[in-house]
């Protein structure tokens, strides 16, 4: 990877610099090591916690990844819960009702929001929101409180206010998954026999549809919505560059086109690391949801 | 019903918190400062920001003409040309008080020739440094150096008392895996101190009650917010709703759009940056061509039709929207040496450059790569774009190979591109600066940006002579008959002065700089 992104050194140094600054600098930061060697000089500091200093701020990027996660995590559970809300929701109702002009309102949308590029969406709303209305902000995070290391902007009206349209960009489409899984998922429940059968008992529509039919809908949603929670971090990037997000997205942008080599692979590590942990809970929690599986297991 | 009434109140309050604080400014420009060491990067955001809060000894003003700073006379030693005197302004302190004088100079100055220093290539021709008494401070350099005060607008001075207390004397450096305390703590003596600062997210900075300034300069800006923007459609939506009130490049796209509203305005002016192509006329052969064991870029003739070929007015017109200035030379019009007569587009175009094409014998043309970045500069790509077709014109085929910056310029410096791309700005506003990174032969000292091969043993001579000739006239002279050389043998094909578009509420008072820095001191309110 470090071959491609191109040389660190042009960014770092003025425009004044001589060809032995390069060599020196190119020299100090071990780049002209062969790639095995810096592979594994990476992996031994990396091992020992250490990342590395940040080619662009100069600041251990350890400190600066930490200091830059609330904003992204933050975003990302706020835009996971109003995906996870609304489409269960919305899920739910175009299964009861599955015909009618709602139902079908809501499902042509939801076609907008799975084809919309993020960055249309996240421009349109800007436009809308912030330009023509002037409700909501159209950049930042507003103001946070600082609690022990953690940064939090949802404490203050200005940071709930900011969170709004950042949020709602990156969960539209989540959101619309998670609705027409939860969707379909339902409609194939509510033919089952079991259903069937307790409607033939009489049970009211209300146990039937939440208590039976919700209840086995959500163990396939809960496996596809935790792997979700963690592409919506990963994919905060975009979100994060329209809105000027100050999250770990937007540092990953501003690295790459510095070639801020050090952050680059922190965060890239950072990310593979947090989708093998999400899988590993999700597998968990399945587990603890679905009573089959753990009769299988016992057996 | 009710959500109406909530709306109004929400509108109520916004309108509310923006009027009741009239002097802050809220600023937003593309990218941040990398460090707030000021001698530890060379680079415009970061100067942009560390120039609000330390202060060098002569500094620009927003026409770009030096004025005094901390130093407020300055000349050279009559008895000896090797020396430039500077009487440092009295009464000045730094943010926690402590006072200024000429050993915070001799410290700073050697603090930025250290060799972690990215300001060092600046003071290169400096042998000394050293105190004259409290207010007097002299630089001995090793050579007579006529254009000294003209390298010092961004060395910054530092307090020598509290960088050493917080173990700050080396400069920043990336390799030493520990934080220095002035890449994030600052003291200086300028107008702005800081207060808070989360980098690439917001800035703020208070005007500092005992700045020596005080009823010289208009000082109405009290409070600035500094967030950087990256991308520019919410850079330019944050102007339109009116969270910033300033943002320092809007996009060609969008001049429209702002110049419409009429709660704002854009202001422009040329920019201290030229764009030009580079060819690499001083191989035998060429890598990225199709001519065997020859160099078309060789010969002047083929250069000469390519410098014809190019239509700067269509790049302007059509690529730029009208934001551009067409170049017939490689140096920005403020810059010491300019002339009109030399700025002139080259006469000719397509038909007359066949016509040297088939000459040169090269009347079937060619094939070459031109390698373009297309993050750099004010739609680079497109004006590549641009010139593959006019020089598709007179039979050259070009490929263009665009990437972003951080591949594209090590390819120049590394001397394997025959055909790029490249922006100049003079920070010393004089010839020798040009002359020095891209026509001397390249070199351990000199010609480090020059891509061409161009090696010519008279011009570098000369070149060179410009650095301790004292007699300005004669110095203009020789700066002339470079240029006269430059032109003839057509090093650069040059393009366009860049433009710059600054974009604020109309509230906001200013000029636009032609180093694209906003000086908040000289910024009005109304």
């Amino acid at each position: 990877m470090f071959r491609f992104v191109g040389d660190p050194i042009e960014n770092m140094l003025g425009q004044e610099r001589t060809d032995a600054d390069i060599d020196r600098l190119r020299e100090q930061l071990g780049l002209n090591d062969p790639f095995i060697m810096q592979y594994w000089n990476f992996l031994s500091d990396a091992l020992r916690g250490d990342m590395g200093i940040s080619f662009r701020q100069g600041r251990p990027v350890v400190e600066i990844l930490v200091e830059r996660l609330p904003a992204t995590l933050e975003l990302a559970f706020v835009s996971a819960i109003i995906a996870i809300v609304v489409g269960v929701i919305l899920g739910v109702y175009t299964a009861i009702r599955s015909k009618g002009f709602v139902t079908n309102l809501i499902l042509t949308l939801s076609l907008i929001g799975v084809s919309l590029p993020t960055f249309l969406i996240g421009i349109l709303l800007i436009y809308l929101f912030a330009v023509e209305l002037n409700w909501l902000p159209s950049f930042g995070r507003g103001d946070v409180v600082q609690i022990g290391w953690w940064s939090t902007g949802l404490l203050t009206s200005s940071g709930l206010k900011a969170i709004i349209l950042p949020a709602i960009t990156l969960g539209l489409y989540q959101m619309t998954l998670i609705m027409r899984l939860v969707r379909s998922e339902m409609l194939e429940v509510m033919s089952a026999d079991y259903i069937r059968f307790a409607r033939a008992r009489g049970l009211p529509e209300r146990t039937i549809n939440f208590r039976h039919a919700l209840k086995n809908t959500l163990v396939p949603v809960i496996t596809i919505t935790g792997l979700q929670l963690g592409s919506i971090i990963a994919f905060a990037i975009i979100t994060e560059t329209v809105f000027q997000w100050p999250g770990v997205g937007l540092l990953f942008i501003d690295s790459v086109q510095f070639v801020d080599i050090p952050v680059m692979a922190s965060y890239l590590m950072f990310i593979s690391v947090m989708f093998v942990l999400i899988n590993l809970i999700v597998d968990i929690v399945y587990v603890l949801i679905d009573p089959r599986l753990r009769i299988q297991g016992a057996a | 019903m009710k959500t109406r009434a909530i709306i109004s109140t929400l509108a109520v309050a916004l309108a509310m918190s923006t009027s009741a604080v009239a002097e802050t400014l809220n600023w937003a420009r593309a990218g941040d400062s990398l460090t707030m060491d000021p001698h530890a990067q060379n680079e415009g955001p970061t100067h942009a920001l560390a120039s609000q809060v330390y202060e060098p000894l002569i500094q620009r003003d927003m026409a770009g003409k030096q004025v005094p700073a901390l130093a407020t006379e300055w000349s050279t030693d009559p008895n000896d040309p090797n020396v430039w005197k500077f009487k440092l302004r009295e009464g000045v302190v730094f943010h926690d008080g402590a006072e200024f004088d000429s050993e915070d100079v001799v410290f700073s100055f050697q603090r930025a020739m250290s060799p972690d220093s990215d300001m060092k290539e600046l003071l290169s021709s400096v042998k000394e440094v050293r105190a004259d008494g409290k207010f007097g401070f002299e630089i001995v350099t090793d050579g007579p150096n006529p254009i000294m005060p003209a390298n010092l607008n961004d060395i910054y001075i530092m307090d020598k008392g509290w960088t050493e207390k917080n173990n700050a004397v080396k400069v920043q450096d990336f390799e030493g895996g520990e934080d220095t305390f002035s890449a994030k703590n600052t003291n200086g003596t300028g107008p702005y101190v800081i207060t808070s600062r989360v980098p690439d997210s917001k800035t703020v900075l208070e005007a500092f009650g005992n700045y020596w300034g005080k009823g010289q300069f208009p000082l109405e800006v009290t409070k600035i917010n500094y967030t950087p923007i990256k991308n520019a459609a919410t850079r330019v939506a944050a102007l339109l709703s009116g969270e910033v009130d300033f943002i320092q490049d809007v996009p060609v796209q969008d001049l429209g759009r702002v110049g419409e509203d009429e709660k704002l305005k854009v202001i422009t002016a040329p920019q201290n940056r030229v764009i030009f192509f580079g060819l690499n006329q001083g191989d035998a052969d060429l890598k990225n061509d199709n001519v065997e064991g020859k160099n078309p870029f060789a010969d002047v003739r083929v250069r000469r039709a390519m410098n014809m070929a190019i239509n700067r007015d269509a790049i302007k017109k059509i690529v730029m929207r009208g934001q551009s200035i067409p170049a017939g030379v490689a140096m920005p019009p403020f810059v010491n040496g300019w002339t009109k007569e030399l700025d002139q587009i080259p006469p000719g175009g397509a038909e007359a450059g066949k016509k040297l094409m088939a000459e040169a014998g090269y009347g079937d043309g060619f094939t070459v790569t031109l390698q373009c970045p297309n993050d750099r500069y004010i739609n680079d790509e497109a004006i590549c774009q641009a010139a593959v077709a006019m020089l598709g014109q007179i039979g050259i085929t070009v490929n263009l190979d665009a990437k972003p910056k951080a591949q594209h310029f090590p390819e120049i410096g590394n001397l394997t591109t025959d055909f790029y791309m490249l922006g100049w700005g003079v920070p010393t506003y004089d010839s020798e600066y040009i002359f020095n990174f891209l026509m001397h032969t390249k070199g351990e000292k000199r010609g480090s940006w020059n891509g061409t091969r161009y090696s010519n043993a008279d011009l570098d001579a000369k070149i060179v002579s410009l650095a301790s000739e004292t007699d300005l006239a004669k110095r203009d002279a020789t700066i002339a008959e470079i240029w006269k050389q430059v032109q003839e043998d057509v090093l650069y094909l040059p393009i366009h002065h860049q433009v710059l578009n600054w974009g604020m509420a109309n509230k906001v008072d200013t000029t636009v700089s032609p180093d694209d820095r906003a000086r908040f001191k000289y910024f009005k309110l109304k």
